[in-house]
Formats: C-alpha cells, sequence, structure tokens
C-alpha cells in the first residue's frame, strides 16, 4: 500500500485525481479496491483530507480513463491541474518548531523546579548551564517564525504582534545567558521557552483549521472543463487541454458537458445554461452561428464549435482584472490584534524604560535597574495577547465546519462580524442554481410510473435526467427493470418495460425546462423543472434582519425573473447588472459607511466578492467564485449566512473578552514586576494562568454556530 | 549527587529520541492525511 516509498519503473505514470464526493472509511474502502486490480492500474492511494486520489498506472491509460474507472464505482473525478496539486500546507513549517519549543520547554522547566525547590551553588550553576545549552538553540529554531515576521514589520516601520513576542524572547534569552555566565541567581529561559510553545500551539491549531477549510474548497474548485474533444483535419477526436487550445480548433461538446473556450457554433443547436456566468436563471437557445462562452453548460445536444478565443482575449480575463484590483483594496485590512499590538507594544515599551530610569534614580545601580525592566518585559509578554484572537478563531472555525461552513481566511470572521448590509445574488445563491423537479407532479406519478423514471433517469448524464433521478431516489423509489435502453442525445432516454416502449423525452414546445414521461398505453407525464428558492430562505432572511442586517438582491438576471425571486423574499432587487456594476454598488455602500457582505456564486460576481467587506459563496459556486469567497457553505439551507454572521459576532465578542482578561492580567502582574518582585516563578505560573484562562474562555465558542 | 550524571543525560537522551521520532514521521509523510489515518482504521480487511 505504501505508495511513496514503491520504486517507481518506467511503465508507470502517476495521476492524482480530486474526489470531491469521498468523506468517510466506506468511501476510502471502496474506491482503494475498486480500483486496485484493474487493469492497467498498478497501485491507488486515497488522501482524505485533500479529497484525493493518487493512482499508479500504465501511461497508456489517461485520466479521462481513470475518471470513467470512479464514476463506474459511483464517485465524481477530477483531474487534478498541473502535475502535482499538492497543496503545501500551512502547518508543516510550524510543527517543527512548535515540537522543538515544547520539548526544550519540559526539559528546562524540569531543572527550573529543581532550582526553584532550592538548589544552591554548583548544582545551580550545573542546572543553569544545561538549560543554557538546551534553550539558546530552542529558542533560535523555535522562534524563527515570529523573529520573522516582527522583522518584516519593523523593515515596513509597522509594528504587529510578534514585535513585543520576538523582543521579550530575545531580551529574557540575553539576560539569562548574562546570568548564567556571571554565576547569578535567576534564568529565565524557561518562561521564554513557554511562551514560544503556547503562541505555537495557538498558531499551529489557526493554520490547521485553515488547512482543513482549503481543502475542503480544493476539492470542490477545477469543475469546469478543462479541455474539450477536438475534431482534426481528417475527422479523428482528441482530448486536447484548455491551456493548449488555439482559436480556430473545432471542439466538439456533448451534453452535459462545459465549454472550455469562448467560440461560435459551426454546427449543432442547443440549448446553455450561462448562470454561472451572466447570472441567468433561464436556459439561453443557441444555433449555428451563435456565440457560446466558455463556462457555460450545454444542455440538450452535441455541438461543433469553433474556438474563437482562448486565455486572456476572453471576458474571463476582464473579470480577473477587476477582481485583482479589489483584493488590492482588501489587503489593506489591519486584524485586530495587530492594531491591539499597535497600541500595545510603544506602552510596554515605554513602560520598561520608565522602570529602569525610576530605578536608576532610586539609586539601585545599572545591573539591578536592568533586570527589574527585563522582568517588566517578560512579564507584560503578551502571552495571553497572543492566544486570544487565534484560539477563539480555531474554536469558531471548528464550530462552523461542523454546521458546514468553511472559514477560508484568518481575517474573514473579523470583517465579517462587522457587517451591516448583505447583497445576495439571485441564481445559485437564493436559488439552489440547478433545476429541480416540480414535486406535486413527482407526488402524483403512480409508483410504476415512478420507478420507470427513475429507471430511464439513470441512463443519461444531462443534469435533466440526473436531478429528476436524485429526486425520485431520495423519496425512495426502487428503479424499474428496463430492456434496449438507448439515449438518443438531444432527444431523450428510450427503453422497453414489460414489453412497452417507454421514454423520458423532451417535451415538443415546452417553455422552460421540463421532460416527458411516455409509457405506451398510458398517458404521458409532463414534468416541469425550476430553479427553486434556498430551503429555510424566509428563516435566513428573518434572522438577518432582526440581527439588523439590511438584505437586498443583485443579479445579472433578466428582470422578470428577479422581480419574481424579490415578490416571492419580499426584499430589494436590482436586475441586469453588470459584473462592474456590481462592483460599483458595492463601492458607493461603503462610501455611505455601510459594510456589505456579499453573497454570490458565479464568475459575474467575482468582482463583487472581492470588493465586498466580506463575502460568502455556496459550494455549489464555480471556481472564480470559491476563490474569492472569505466563506463557503456546504449545505443547501441558506440559515449558512445569519449562522455565519452571529459566530462571528460571538467570536469577537470573545476576543474582545480575551484581550479585557489579559488587560486586567497586567494590571496585576506589572505593579509586581516595576516594583521588582517578580521572579522566574512567578513569570512562570503568572504566564501559564493567563494563557489557561483565554483558551478556556475562548472554548465557550464551541457551540456558537447552532 | 553523583546520580545526576547518569539522570539528566538519561532525561535528555529520552526527550531527544522523542523529538528525533516526531521529525523523522514529520518527514516521512506520517501527517499528510490525518483524517485519512483515523478513518483508516474501521476498514475491515478482507479476508480471501
Amino acid at each position: 500500500m505504501n505508495v511513496q516509498a514503491r520504486a517507481q519503473g518506467p511503465e508507470t505514470a502517476e495521476t492524482v485525481l480530486a474526489v470531491p464526493g469521498m468523506h468517510c472509511a466506506g468511501c476510502m474502502a471502496k474506491i482503494e479496491r475498486g480500483l486496485e486490480g484493474r487493469p492497467g492500474i498498478e497501485t491507488c492511494r486515497v488522501n482524505l483530507s485533500a479529497r484525493q486520489v493518487r493512482i499508479e498506472h500504465d501511461p497508456s491509460l489517461k485520466p479521462r480513463d481513470l475518471v470513467a474507472e470512479l464514476e463506474r464505482i459511483g464517485y465524481q473525478a477530477e483531474p487534478r491541474k498541473g502535475a502535482f496539486a499538492r497543496s503545501d500546507s500551512a502547518v508543516k513549517p510550524l510543527l517543527g518548531p512548535l515540537a522543538v519549543a515544547a520539548f526544550a520547554a519540559m526539559n528546562v522547566m524540569l531543572l527550573s523546579v529543581s532550582v526553584w525547590s532550592g538548589a544552591q551553588g554548583s548544582t545551580r550553576l550545573m542546572f543553569h548551564w544545561i538549560s543554557a545549552a538546551i534553550a539558546i538553540p530552542a529558542i533560535a529554531y523555535a522562534g524563527m517564525p515570529f523573529f520573522r515576521s516582527a522583522w518584516g514589520a519593523l523593515r515596513k516601520w509597522h509594528t504587529n504582534m510578534d514585535v513585543p513576542i520576538s523582543l521579550g524572547v530575545i531580551i529574557a534569552s540575553l539576560l539569562s545567558f548574562y546570568e548564567v555566565a556571571t554565576g547569578g541567581k535567576d534564568a529565565w529561559f524557561d518562561s521564554a521557552l513557554m511562551l514560544l510553545a503556547f503562541l505555537l500551539a495557538g498558531r499551529v491549531l489557526d493554520a490547521m483549521m485553515r488547512d482543513r477549510a482549503r481543502n475542503g474548497v480544493d476539492a470542490l474548485l477545477n469543475q469546469a472543463a478543462q479541455g474539450a474533444m477536438v475534431v482534426g483535419a481528417g475527422g479523428d477526436l482528441g482530448w486536447v487541454k484548455a491551456d493548449d487550445l488555439q482559436p480556430g480548433m473545432l471542439m466538439r461538446v456533448a451534453a452535459g458537458e462545459r465549454l472550455a473556450a469562448d467560440g461560435e457554433i459551426l454546427a449543432g443547436t442547443s440549448r446553455f445554461d450561462q448562470s454561472l456566468i451572466t447570472g441567468e436563471s433561464a436556459p439561453v437557445v443557441a444555433a449555428t452561428g451563435d456565440k457560446v462562452l466558455a463556462g457555460t453548460l450545454n444542455l440538450d445536444a452535441p455541438i461543433d464549435v469553433k474556438v474563437a478565443a482562448a486565455g486572456a482575449d476572453t471576458t474571463l480575463a476582464e473579470i480577473a482584472r477587476l477582481m485583482e484590483a479589489a483584493a488590492q483594496d482588501r489587503s489593506k485590512y489591519v486584524r485586530i490584534a495587530d492594531r491591539a499590538a499597535r497600541l500595545y507594544a510603544p506602552l510596554v515599551h515605554s513602560l520598561a524604560a520608565l522602570t529602569f530610569l525610576g530605578w536608576m534614580f532610586a539609586g539601585a545601580g545599572w545591573y539591578h535597574s536592568l533586570v527589574i525592566a527585563v522582568s517588566v518585559l517578560i512579564i507584560t509578554c503578551p502571552c495571553a495577547l497572543g492566544l486570544a484572537v487565534p484560539v477563539a478563531q480555531v474554536v469558531a472555525s471548528g464550530a462552523l465546519m461542523r454546521a458546514g461552513i468553511m472559514v477560508k481566511d484568518g481575517s474573514a470572521l473579523e470583517r465579517l462580524s462587522r457587517v451591516d448590509t448583505v447583497l445576495l445574488d439571485k441564481t445559485g445563491t437564493l436559488t439552489l442554481g440547478r433545476p429541480v423537479p416540480d414535486e406535486a407532479v413527482l407526488a402524483g406519478l403512480p409508483a410504476d410510473a415512478a420507478s420507470v423514471a427513475l429507471a430511464l433517469a439513470s441512463h443519461s448524464r444531462h443534469p435533466v435526467s440526473k436531478a429528476l433521478g436524485n429526486a425520485l431516489a431520495a423519496s425512495g423509489v426502487k428503479a424499474a427493470a428496463l430492456a434496449d435502453v438507448a439515449e438518443r442525445p438531444g432527444e431523450g432516454v428510450y427503453a422497453s418495460w414489460e414489453g412497452k416502449p417507454v421514454a423520458l423525452r423532451r417535451p415538443e414546445g415546452a417553455s422552460g425546462i421540463a421532460v416527458t414521461l411516455e409509457i405506451a398505453g398510458q398517458q404521458a407525464w409532463l414534468i416541469p423543472f425550476a430553479d427553486r428558492l434556498r430551503p429555510d430562505t424566509t428563516q435566513a432572511l428573518a434572522r438577518l434582519a432582526n440581527m439588523g442586517i439590511e438584505a437586498s438582491i443583485i443579479s445579472g438576471d433578466h428582470a422578470e425573473s428577479v422581480a419574481a425571486v424579490a415578490r416571492e423574499t419580499g426584499l430589494r432587487a436590482s436586475s441586469e447588472v453588470s459584473p462592474r456594476e456590481k462592483q460599483d454598488i458595492i463601492a458607493s455602500l461603503q462610501q455611505q459607511g455601510h459594510r456589505v457582505l456579499m453573497a454570490g456564486d458565479g464568475l459575474n460576481d467575482g468582482p463583487a466578492l472581492s470588493r465586498a467587506n466580506s463575502s460568502i459563496a455556496p459550494g455549489s459556486a464555480s471556481d472564480v467564485g470559491l476563490q474569492a469567497s472569505d466563506l463557503v457553505f456546504m449545505r443547501d439551507s441558506l440559515l449558512a449566512i445569519p449562522r455565519a454572521v452571529r459566530c462571528a459576532r460571538a467570536t469577537m465578542r470573545v476576543v474582545k473578552e480575551n484581550f479585557a482578561l489579559a488587560v486586567a492580567y497586567n494590571l496585576c502582574a506589572v505593579p509586581l514586576a516595576i516594583v521588582g518582585f517578580v521572579t522566574p516563578l512567578i513569570a512562570a505560573l503568572a504566564m501559564s494562568a493567563s494563557s489557561l484562562v483565554v483558551v478556556a474562555n475562548s472554548l465557550r465558542l464551541a457551540r456558537s454556530a447552532r | 549527587m553523583r546520580v545526576l550524571a547518569i539522570l539528566i543525560p538519561a532525561a535528555l537522551g529520552l526527550g531527544l529520541m522523542g523529538l528525533a521520532a516526531f521529525f523523522w514521521s514529520l518527514r516521512h509523510g506520517q501527517f499528510e492525511d490525518l483524517d485519512g489515518a483515523a478513518n483508516r482504521i474501521l476498514i475491515d480487511d478482507e479476508d480471501e
């Protein structure tokens, strides 16, 4: 099973596939056992955290064949872009320093305890020297993440939380080394190491949460077409990657596929779902000579498309440019921890300086004054302050993740907690963004007709068939046994059932999306499809209103369909808004002093998502939507939005409490330090006590996402 | 006090061994898929 250890012969190739649908041990076993032993497949190994499968196989097998294999087992898969998509984890670079800091802190503490309990003379000196030998290299290594970040801030004449931390640790180490070298009685190595270990633990947890959210979102990415079947000069078909498509090539796009490039239809007529690109909910009919856009979904029939533009000339590129500019604005946001540090660092450092001067005036001498000033720095070293934000965010992100909401960005909860306006895209955000069969009609189907419908639907990959199949299967219908099944592209699925011809086909002349179910000898059933509002929409909007958040709709869709949703939800709405106008609306709201949450899913929402103060997208969103938003919700219910806002507000409340606790601790400890009463023992106790209080307070957030 | 000459190196040595083992596992991909590792234990081995 150990893939990595296996020597890779010249005759094997390696492919990594993303499988968003797997989530448990059962899935892992099913995939690994289902793939292993298939012809051409050497080994495969599932990575559940990343939702990926790594397969070693015969080079003659193409990624598409592997995707087909996985589909046979029952999982949707996508080849990863690029050769190796091992996303670099934020946790890994911190684990080493954490291990070293924890190891050194424990061992030094062991020695310190003996010193505190009364070791004298040469024993104490020896213990101090051993402590120094462990602590100094450990601090140099484990402190690196802090030193680096502090140096980065100082170089730009800023300060952040890492500046007082680094200064405290470095000064404590230098003073302790001087004490040890001159045979003094106090060494502070244990405090410095404990501080590093606590803070690193907080950051590792934070990074872990972030990694997990990013893995979840990464697994959803790349669902757009990454290539196309290209018809060569001699009529031969070949798969070409999206990056290699050239203007003038002829793509053959089957029903149910997404287009990989902009182009013009040369042959065929079909309808296209453009909801991810323009927000338009109704499918658009396009025939020979019409233009079609990359990323749209071909609904009905196979078509031949001549590639017109690829790469930087497409509508996509324009959207990307708008987004880039907006994202730069957002990166100027200063996180609350750094704002606190801007107040805190100068205060603490001038306090230490004043203490030094005060003792000098009182005639205590250079050395004694310096020791007391340093003990002020050490005792105020922001252990609790450094944990106040990350621990609260870790607990809250964990709670949100259990509720199906991924928090992608560290400052997302801070920004989300302050929003007072929410703009909702219509298609795919307020609505499910996929056609759902009319429930009343499904409920009226006789049992045998329903089971025939399910059986027919299961033979087609057409999105409408899939939606029908899912809906029927969810209501407990069992598929009937069919014979002579044939799918005729652009028409429907035909078969015979108990000797009678049956069909699931597109109706003649129906407007909107619908299918007709025909069973010979019975009446035909017309099943209409519509994009419905997400479940709990009314409740979610009521909750948002209760929280003082004003909601309105901002959609690229036509006025009539937006007006229908606006009536149903009672919200104000603007329709036929272009991506740039969406961005401008948000900018003007921001100028009036509002803080805007954008909820959207499409490519056309991308610029707005990155311009808004905070943004959230459903898991079904386009790649661009997923990447531009701070939060991603995986479940259908719209309650995710009020839930996320409430949790963010609770988090900020706890963060502020944590700051208050840290300040209260300083108010008690600093006078002791200034008077010169603080020993390394008191520093160690005070530091761990204040950290534990902050962690315990943050744990109250575990149930904040209900 | 002579016992310290044995105990301290022994304590440090044990700790260092643990640290070395951790770094080894970090380098060899043991932390690549924590969710997967937690779930793999639930997979039944097929007896064939």
